[in-house]
């Protein structure tokens, strides 16, 4: 019988990819980026509800010993976390206690291009192996017991541009991946590894080439240098065998004239076959992008009613300010309304393509540069049927384009982007938050956690904050909604009224990660990511 | 050489012709000069060379408009800074776009009078009613011991003729009542979704929890008054020489 025990423990020490696929059942764990093949970010444990989330105390702390910011989602097996922290180091620790048992610092090249600094959002497991992508732009499968090297193998040329961000996804024998750089030119795609090998196994161009599908999208040379980057873990639909991708912004990132066409397959949603990497759809939201929009959000799978029918839908809350619902398995439009105030298109058309009314030059763009939302995870509870949004609220500015020569690793915006002031001189809420004292305040920007009916894209509630928020949502089956935000300040609200239950002040850093939620010996952990610390919450005992 | 010294006197006139001011139609040509010439180094804000901010200053080696106008014909040696050989129009207009810390839309002065300026700021203006320069002064308004570091000369201007149109909303005066019915006003230093810190004006740092509030506003109209008609235009122009001045000291 303890033979027998032991036995189990062990298979279930490791995520198998049978465990990556019923993730929603064993969740104690935390398996994947989003928890969940899904991306929905909720969690079934219900010990932490409503009564009690006031009796949270804080259980430990992890020390970053790296500045600067930290966008890390951790994974949970069987009382173990994996957590990176930047620029690419992985630590294995106690989740209970928070003590470490190793970290593997992987030693790239210094050289690495990343526009927005060294940063890592994470790692997937598959068996007893975790995987992480690097800022040189290598994937590297680690022992997860003791850390050590099992392969690395390179999968682009950092020189150019290329970059990992993103926390790899592992499906079945293969870890998918995808390339960031979409600032630099770069031609993006996304690629499968053998798991055990690390030997390629498909590869996805998001950008095609002359004579592929989508290639009547361009024209001339500009494909070559087209964008197109990832930077956002995509989803996976294991019945449909379908992965789910958002695609980044066209390059240059403002100048549209110089890549006429709608410029597939930026800005887009695709959907890949797991095994081949064989494109099944895509949907474009932003066809010949000028507002550096990238659709690098991530792609939430829901199965729920549509008009009253069963349905497999893949929702999406876009950077450009609309929310848009569609059919996962064709990839039909089915729905899609603003979110924030948009000025940039009149609406939608029968198809979802966006009705394009840019503005002259000089006129001020609604949403601005950041958008309505971005990489911040979104969450879905199956139980309030509601859709969680961060959102940049109200925000706007003036787009600038300029043409661009491309030159391999060197930046390619062709413009620029200057943000509205509330008054003349006045601060403008700075795109990273640099210190504790917000002097832009909510005049300039401010952000909230939006609550969307996604049958309708009503708002449900709105959670107002006074600056704005890049951290992600976690919602949980006692209808509890986790997020953070820039003021340092981790929040439970209830999830089906936006009403604030319980706070803790983390000391006036950025929030820039999501939380998750995890179990060991009975007891519910939720853990957030504030500035350089990791900081751990149970219920008081 | 020759030259040179042709263009200073010739920029000293004008200064003298327009007492003090930069015409605005000058500051604009000088934008153009500024987007054709200088604007691959010190980029759109003028901050794209490492420790110079051509908008706010100082720059030791151009402290005066001919000195300026010398500095761009012989550039710096030694450093990134070219000669540069300019028609005289575009060598007035450039240095009137600099010296209006880049503000194309405006009419605007540094060429007043600091000292006569300060006398106006201690007297008749008031301003130390509710400003505060060092040690002198209250809390009302903000501290404009160092404001010359990080407004322009034009943002001065505008603030003294429609301070509620130029008001920074961080400087938005507010008003706080407690549950004990203590009325609070101030200014706020810093604030977020829970929680607001003031100065009063009588300078006490007093921090509230918004939730333990029974009222809160944030008022969008400056108690400051327009000097628009209060000021002569020579008056004005001497306080804002004064306050465009004040560097504070550096810490």
């Amino acid at each position: 019988m303890t033979v027998l025990l032991a036995a189990l423990l062990t298979l279930a020490a490791q995520a198998a990819p049978e465990h990556l696929v019923r993730a929603a059942d064993q969740p104690r764990n935390w398996l994947t980026y989003s928890g969940t093949y899904s991306g929905q970010r909720y969690s079934t444990l219900a010990q932490i509800d409503r009564t009690n989330v006031k009796n949270l105390e804080l259980k430990w702390l992890l020390q970053n010993q790296v500045a600067g910011p930290w966008e890390s989602s951790p994974l949970v097996v069987d009382g173990i976390m994996y957590l990176t922290q930047r620029p690419n180091d992985v630590i294995a620790l106690d989740a209970r206690t928070g003590r470490i048992f190793w970290i593997y610092k992987y030693t790239g090249s210094p050289e690495f291009k990343a526009c927005c600094g060294a940063n890592n959002r994470g790692l997937a497991i598959l068996g007893g192996t975790l995987f992480m992508g690097t800022l040189d732009a290598h994937l590297v499968a680690l022992d997860a017991k003791s850390g050590r090297v099992l392969w690395n193998v390179a999968v682009a040329e950092f020189s150019h541009g290329y970059s990992i961000t993103l926390a790899p996804l592992a499906v079945k024998d293969k870890v998918i991946i995808g390339v960031g750089g979409g600032e630099y030119g770069i031609r993006g795609f996304i690629a499968a590894y053998d798991a055990a090998t690390g030997k390629e196994a498909w590869r996805f161009n998001t950008i095609p080439s002359p004579g592929e599908p989508g290639s009547e999208t361009w024209s001339g040379d500009a494909w070559k240098s087209g964008g197109g980057s990832l930077w956002v873990t995509g989803t996976y639909d294991p019945a449909l065998n379908l992965t789910y991708w958002g695609i980044g912004n066209p390059g240059p990132d403002f100048n549209a004239a110089q890549r006429p066409g709608d410029n597939l397959y930026t800005d887009s949603v695709v959907a890949l076959d797991a095994d081949t990497g064989k494109l099944k759809w895509h949907f474009q939201f932003t066809p010949n992008d000028r507002y550096d929009w990238d659709s690098t959000q991530v792609p939430v799978l829901v199965d729920a009613n549509w008009k009253g029918t069963p349905a497999k839908l893949l929702m999406l809350a876009n950077r450009n300010g609309f929310f848009y619902v569609l059919d996962r398995t064709s990839g039909a439009f089915l729905f899609g309304k603003p979110f924030v105030k948009v000025n940039w298109a009149s609406g939608l058309d029968a198809k979802g393509r966006p009705i394009q009314t840019p503005q002259p030059p000089g006129a001020t763009t609604w949403p601005g540069q950041q958008g309505g939302t971005s990489w911040y995870s979104p969450s879905y509870s199956p139980r309030t049927g509601l859709f969680y949004i961060p959102t940049w609220e109200d925000v706007s500015g003036v787009f600038t384009s300029q043409p661009a020569q491309y030159q391999p690793g060197q930046n390619y915006w062709g413009g620029n982007y200057r943000a509205t002031r509330p008054a003349p001189d006045a601060p403008v809420a700075p795109n990273i938050r640099r210190g504790p004292i917000n002097n832009w305040t909510d005049a300039a920007s401010h952000g909230a956690v939006v609550a969307l009916d996604p049958q309708t894209g009503e708002r449900k509630w709105t959670f107002r904050m006074y600056d704005l928020t890049d951290a992600g949502i976690l919602t949980t089956a006692s209808d509890l909604l986790f997020t953070g935000g820039r003021e340092g300040y981790f929040q439970a609200l209830d999830a089906r009224t936006g009403e604030l239950l319980w706070k803790s002040s983390l000391g006036s850093a950025q929030i820039l990660s999501a939380p998750i939620t995890y179990e060991i010996e009975g007891k519910q952990y939720v853990t957030i990511i504030c500035g350089n610390v990791m900081a751990v919450y149970g219920l008081r005992e | 050489m020759i030259h040179s010294i042709t263009i200073v006197i010739l920029v000293l006139i004008l200064a003298q012709d327009h007492s003090g001011t930069y015409p605005a139609a000058d500051v604009a040509g000088g934008a153009r000069v500024y987007a054709a010439l200088c604007i691959g180094c010190h980029g759109p804000t003028g901050t794209g060379v490492g420790g110079i901010d051509l908008r706010l200053g100082p720059l030791p080696r151009a402290a005066t408009d001919p000195a300026l106008t010398a500095l761009l014909a012989k550039g710096i040696p030694g450093t990134g800074m070219p000669a540069f050989q300019l028609k005289p129009d575009d060598v007035r207009t450039l240095v009137a776009f600099i010296r209006s810390g880049f503000e194309g839309n405006t009419t605007t002065a540094v060429a007043g009078d600091a000292s006569k300026g300060k006398a106006i700021f201690e007297g008749a203006g008031r301003c130390l009613t509710c400003h505060r320069v060092s040690a002198t002064g209250r809390d009302v308004g903000p501290d404009l011991t160092d404001i010359g570091r990080t407004r322009t000369p034009a943002a001065i201007q505008r603030s003294l003729v429609d301070p509620t149109g130029s008001m920074v909303p961080i400087n938005r005066p507010v008003r706080a009542v407690k549950r004990d019915g203590t009325i609070i006003t101030g200014r706020r230093l810093n604030e977020d979704t829970y929680t607001v810190q003031i100065v009063t004006g009588e300078g006490q740092l007093v921090s509230l929890v918004k939730a333990e509030l029974r009222q809160w506003s944030v008022d969008t109209t400056s108690p400051m008054p327009s000097y628009k008609d209060t000021l002569g235009p020579d008056e004005l122009i001497d306080l804002v020489a004064y306050v465009a001045s004040l560097k504070g000291t550096r810490q």
